[in-house]
């Protein structure tokens, strides 16, 4: 193939009929809103008041070319109608039903977050714009890290997520505690990258290829031909290392240090971002990479029969088990330990920091009973990582809620100590009602839809006969519901101090109004979980194939 | 379609609006534009009320609206439609004799306790939506037929009740609350597991608690068959899981000790509420879920839950014994009274050698359901008078009380009814509950029917000598004696009903029974059939193996049954005797 050939091949892929832009219009649409924002910085200074509504048309245009149209035409079970799984741009993206979903719900909660900001002012009108920027750069990398498919977008779509919000924690310049956490979290992540760094070259030099469905085929043939022990050891070591870069994403314990400082150091808005999109992102990379090693995919231009064929007589056995005991071990200290460091938070949004640290673990807990059912029911592994799925959509409700009555409070009291709520259930009823539903529904009580993540996820594990994990999860829910409470308990039983007097939030103003946007869903989703399984169940059609 | 002439449609509708009218009176309550607490009371009385006489409807024998055939047994009235296809989760609600007298008291009980909440002056607004929430709460678990449904209902009565003992209760409310709170979630969360373990051996995956009962009464049940952990099937598993959700809302010892401490710190008419509804609700799930769904472990339990419920009597009835508040005091006699209920509930599974005999089970079982109404009056009484004269003298130290008798004498008169309707004295409603668990104990161990019968002593002992450091004594020597004063209208209203019926179903217990005993009998005939053909073959293979053959292939039962089936001629069965007792 000499030079101009390639050429005509990149440039037909790229931009031909049916080619790879045509399913990545809606990152283009955050790239050129991204470019928008700041060309309109240096050329007109005047007009940084209104960001908020570029951002809004940007994210617009991006939801509009995300937003699976085509499906809601065929109604949802007809989804197979949709072109399935299509490697693009070469294939190092992968463009399939399950990267609309989840990155329809990454732009989904980029609305309602933009708004959210909006709505704080927390950012002056210069920092606005840069914080719009920033935010739009790590939702780019986010949407790359949830389609990847080759371990160069892994890299570049976790660092792209991570960079700019690493700067997001730290903008706040008057304040010590930001930049102090920014570093704290620049340095995590840039070690935490580099051992994922290591590890992913260890991984592609032992299988030859840095193409995900590639490696797999690689390592089954590996297997079959009987590889010597020092290719485990690297795999293996590669396989660890890997884990540590994800593991860091996810706030995963033991790679969760920076958790806790970072949300209280960074404001309420930004803590929401990490809290949020962050984890959702990195949970559709980890069910990606779950995916790619523990199932062989057409997707690899070498022979697939034979390879099916190695791999039905369990060549990949040894992975999948690799992954499910990396996964559960993973999830059921996380999701303990973040339950148990949250007792003893006096600070909102530390304790939120460590909820979210128990919540990255209850949907961990799906993504290892989808690796541990590949193997001998595909439907049910498909299963579990809708219910993943229906865990991330749910949680971002409910933790949107939470952080976002946080920052109005912080508004409105100029302190985010939980005993600084005394008084609230008095003063603003409705509030104390939407924080309370947000609370409960974090706790997994029905009939709040958090109780359906919970149970869609703990379905999975009996499912895929893990015990351990399905106790230690219904254990954590236990264990979580005393510190959910104790803030509800303060709003509501705790007496008002005499000093000062709590602060009124009715419902009919804009904030309130926001507050019940957020949690009505948490109400409203209890009883459509038929129609969020449909959606979910669509999303992980393509997968495992 | 609201057309309410037509009967069809108030047939469809009835239980739905018996569930929810409360819940949307307590959303109504939230927005009321009114600002006097009184009226916010009087509001929530009249929810509670109209839902009272929308049971009482219900409950009319053939030819009332919802056409409720007392003499039938098995599901009626039932509301079936589809809610959740992808889990084939359904609204799934159903009456039959088992959850009838069940909700008939719930309802009772919520009027009562609401009039009792006059003395409520903190937050009313609040108190009065969390109180009618409470109520959809309760009386959705004992309409429930489909497992989602129920474990939804199930926990929607955490958060009231966690607020209103928390909030309104008394000094150590937070402790108590969160107790409460922590140890019923436990319990919830187990029942979580079973549930979700049950939907998933159960082919077609169902959460609907009859289809669920019927695969596990099934000869080949995939419930008995699948080994879950450990050597043991996904029916043994499931059966200790949800008896220990069930467990701690009876309570049964050792898990009892959220008890004494929420009923303490609650407020009067939530202790009535908590004692009277939702203890029974441990009761209602053993009866409902756990043996029906899981016999085969029901039956290798059997003396556990045996053991537990006499363990529970005695120490229960020991101590309330030692206790020096009243109100602590009535809260372990509620451990105890509930014990009966747990015993007579595990005798039902058991078999007396090989003689499929049902009698004995319906006695044992129809005793516990008898048991629950019973101490549902009788609990709720003695809450809200020890709660009458903490209003007036502010303690409840039982050793500086005495002489209430001659300064309160309608009040006192009362007390000595409800609190000997506790005792078990004949011819009040306690009597037969503990009758029919002893008798039909007999059967099953004899050691434990002694013992249970024993403890009618110890009650008789802690109830008698209650009453004479409260009432009896020359004079009271406690705080503000000057505040005895003799019993208001509205507390005779409260107390009243509640008297008449200790007496009525003391006198006339067939008005309870006749309601009870159809479903009762069914149940109690499944489970026989069950142990009759599918247990010996369980037994046969290997209780371990778990493999069930085809009862077909074991050996000649019906012979056995012959030489061994010979009925005591000196204890009628249930139904003969309460013929005969009117």
């Amino acid at each position: 193939m000499n030079f101009e050939q390639l050429f005509q091949y990149v440039v037909s892929d790229t931009v031909g009929a049916g080619g790879s832009l045509a399913a990545f219009r809606p990152e283009l649409a955050l790239c050129a809103t991204i470019i928008a924002l700041l060309v309109a910085k240096v050329v007109l200074p005047g007009w940084k008041s209104s960001a908020y509504h570029v951002v809004l048309i940007g994210l617009g245009a991006a939801c509009f070319f995300a937003f699976p149209w085509e499906w809601l035409q065929l109604r949802i079970p007809g989804a197979s109608d949709y072109p399935t799984a299509r490697a693009i741009f070469t294939g190092v993206l992968v463009a399939d039903h399950f990267t609309v979903v989840l990155r329809g719900i990454l732009l989904g909660f980029a609305v309602l977050f933009a708004t959210f900001t909006q709505m704080t002012g927390v950012w002056d009108r210069d920092e606005q714009t840069d914080f719009f920027v920033l935010m739009l750069g790590s939702l780019l990398g986010m949407c790359l890290m949830i389609s990847a498919n080759h371990i160069l977008i892994v890299m570049l779509g976790v660092e792209m997520a991570s960079v700019p919000c690493y700067v997001m924690t730290g903008m706040k310049k008057d304040q010590p505690r930001a930049s102090e956490a920014a570093l704290k979290y620049a340095v995590f992540g840039a070690g935490a990258a580099g051992i994922m760094l290591f590890g992913l070259s260890l991984l592609a030099g032992a299988l030859g290829s840095a193409h995900l469905p590639t490696m797999t085929a690689r390592l089954v043939q590996i297997v079959h031909g009987g590889a010597a022990t020092e290719q485990y050891a690297a795999l293996i070591l590669g396989g660890l290392m890997l884990t540590v870069g994800v593991g860091f994403k996810l706030s995963a314990v033991p790679f969760h240090f920076w958790a806790p400082d970072v949300f209280e150091g960074a404001t309420a808005e930004v803590a929401a971002f990490i809290s949020i999109a962050s984890k959702a992102a990195a949970l559709g990379l980890l069910v990606r990479l779950a995916a790619a090693f523990s199932m062989p995919s057409g997707m690899a231009p070498l022979p697939m029969d034979q390879i099916a064929s190695f791999a039905a007589v369990g060549c990949l056995a040894g992975a999948r088990d690799f992954i499910v005991t990396v996964i559960s071990a993973l999830a059921a200290v996380t999701c303990t330990f973040g339950n148990l460091a949250a007792y003893g938070q006096t600070n909102m949004k530390r304790l939120l920091a460590y909820s979210t640290i128990a919540h990255a673990g209850y949907m961990m807990m799906g993504v290892a009973a989808a690796a541990a059912l590949v193997g001998r029911d595909v439907p049910g592994a498909k299963y579990a990582v809708a219910a993943v799925l229906i865990y991330i959509g749910i949680y971002l409700f409910m933790n949107l809620a939470a952080f976002a009555i946080t920052a109005f409070l912080r508004n409105a009291t100029g302190s985010e100590e939980i005993a600084d709520y005394a008084g609230l259930g008095r003063r603003s009823p409705g509030l104390t009602v939407c924080m309370a539903i947000a609370m409960f529904s974090l706790v997994g009580l029905p009939p709040l839809a958090g109780f359906l993540g919970k149970l869609t996820v703990f379905l999975a594990l009996v499912d895929a006969r893990l015990w351990a994990l399905l106790f230690i999860g219904v254990l954590n829910t236990l264990l979580s519901l005393f510190y959910y409470l104790r803030v509800v308990k303060v709003m509501v039983v705790s007496p008002e101090p005499l000093h000062r007097e709590a602060p009124t939030i009715p419902l009919t103003s804009s904030v309130g109004f926001y507050c019940v946007l957020l949690t009505a869903p948490l109400v409203a989703l209890f009883f459509l979980l038929h129609g969020m399984m449909e959606w979910a169940g669509a999303a992980t059609m393509s997968l495992f194939n | 379609m609201f057309n309410l002439q037509n009967p069809e449609v108030l047939r469809t509708w009835m239980l739905s609006l018996i569930i929810f009218l409360p819940a949307v009176g307590a959303l109504v309550l939230c927005v009321l534009p009114v600002r006097g607490d009184q009226c916010l009371k009087r509001f929530s009385l009249l929810i509670t009320f109209v839902v009272f006489l929308l049971t009482v409807w219900a409950a009319i024998p053939a030819g009332g609206p919802a056409n409720f055939e007392v003499g039938k047994a098995g599901m009626q009235c039932v509301v079936q439609h589809e809610w959740i296809p992808s889990f084939n989760i359904q609204y799934y609600l159903g009456l039959d004799g088992i959850s009838l007298p069940l909700v008939l008291l719930t309802s009772f009980l919520s009027v009562l306790a609401m009039w009792a909440s006059w003395g409520i002056d903190k937050n009313v607004r609040a108190y009065c939506a969390f109180f009618l929430l409470l109520e959809t709460g309760m009386l959705g678990v004992f309409l429930a037929l489909d497992f989602f449904l129920f474990y939804v209902f199930w926990e929607v009565m955490l958060l009231p009740m966690y607020f209103l003992i928390g909030v309104w209760g008394g000094p150590r409310r937070e402790y108590a609350a969160i107790k409460f709170f922590l140890f019923t979630l436990a319990g919830s969360v187990l029942m979580l597991i079973a549930i979700l373990v049950l939907f998933y051996n159960s082919d077609p995956h169902t959460f609907s608690i009859t289809e669920l009962a019927r695969i596990g009464q099934m000869p080949d049940s995939p419930f008995s068959k699948n080994e879950l952990l450990w050597g043991r099937s996904v029916s043994w598993w499931a059966f200790v899981l949800l008896f220990i959700g069930f467990a701690v809302k009876l309570p049964s010892v050792p898990i009892h000790t959220w008890l004494p401490d929420a009923h303490v710190e609650a407020p009067t008419p939530i202790s009535m509420i908590l004692a009277g509804v939702l203890l029974k609700m441990g009761g209602y799930g053993i009866i409902r879920i756990c043996y029906p769904i899981c016999p085969d472990a029901g039956y290798e339990l059997a003396w556990w839950v045996c053991g537990l419920g006499t363990v529970s009597m005695v120490y229960g009835a020991l101590a309330a014994m030692a206790q020096k508040d009243f109100k602590r005091l009535v809260a372990y006699s509620s451990v105890s009274h509930m014990g009966y209920v747990l015993l007579g509930i595990g005798v039902w599974s058991a078999t007396a050698g090989t003689s499929y005999n049902t009698d004995y089970w319906t006695m044992g079982m129809s005793g516990a359901m008898f048991q629950m109404i019973a101490h549902g009056i009788s609990s709720a009484g003695m809450f809200f008078l020890v709660g009458v004269v903490y209003d007036r003298v502010h303690h409840r130290d039982l050793d500086r009380f005495g002489g209430l008798f001659p300064k309160m004498p309608v009040y006192a008169g009362i007390s000595m009814i409800i609190f000997f309707a506790a005792l078990g004295l004949p011819g009040l409603c306690g009597f037969w509950g503990e009758l029919f668990v002893v008798l039909g104990t007999w059967s099953f161990s004899k050691t434990l029917a002694v013992i249970a019968a024993s403890v009618v002593i110890l009650t008789a002992g802690y109830i008698l000598w209650t009453i004479q450091r409260v009432y009896l004594g020359p004079e009271y020597k406690g705080p503000h004696a000057e505040a005895l004063r003799p019993m208001s209208l509205r507390e005779k209203y409260i107390a009243v009903p509640l008297v008449v019926m200790a007496i009525l179903f003391g006198v006339y217990p067939k008005a309870l029974f006749d309601y009870v005993a159809p479903s009762v009998e069914k149940t109690v005939v499944e489970m026989k059939n069950w142990t009759e053909n599918v247990a010996p073959s369980l037994k046969k293979v290997g209780w371990d193996k778990r493999s069930a053959v085809p009862p077909s292939a074991v050996g000649n039962v019906e012979n056995v049954v012959g030489q061994r089936c010979a009925r005591p001629t000196l204890l009628a069965t249930a139904d003969e005797q309460e013929a005969v007792q009117p």
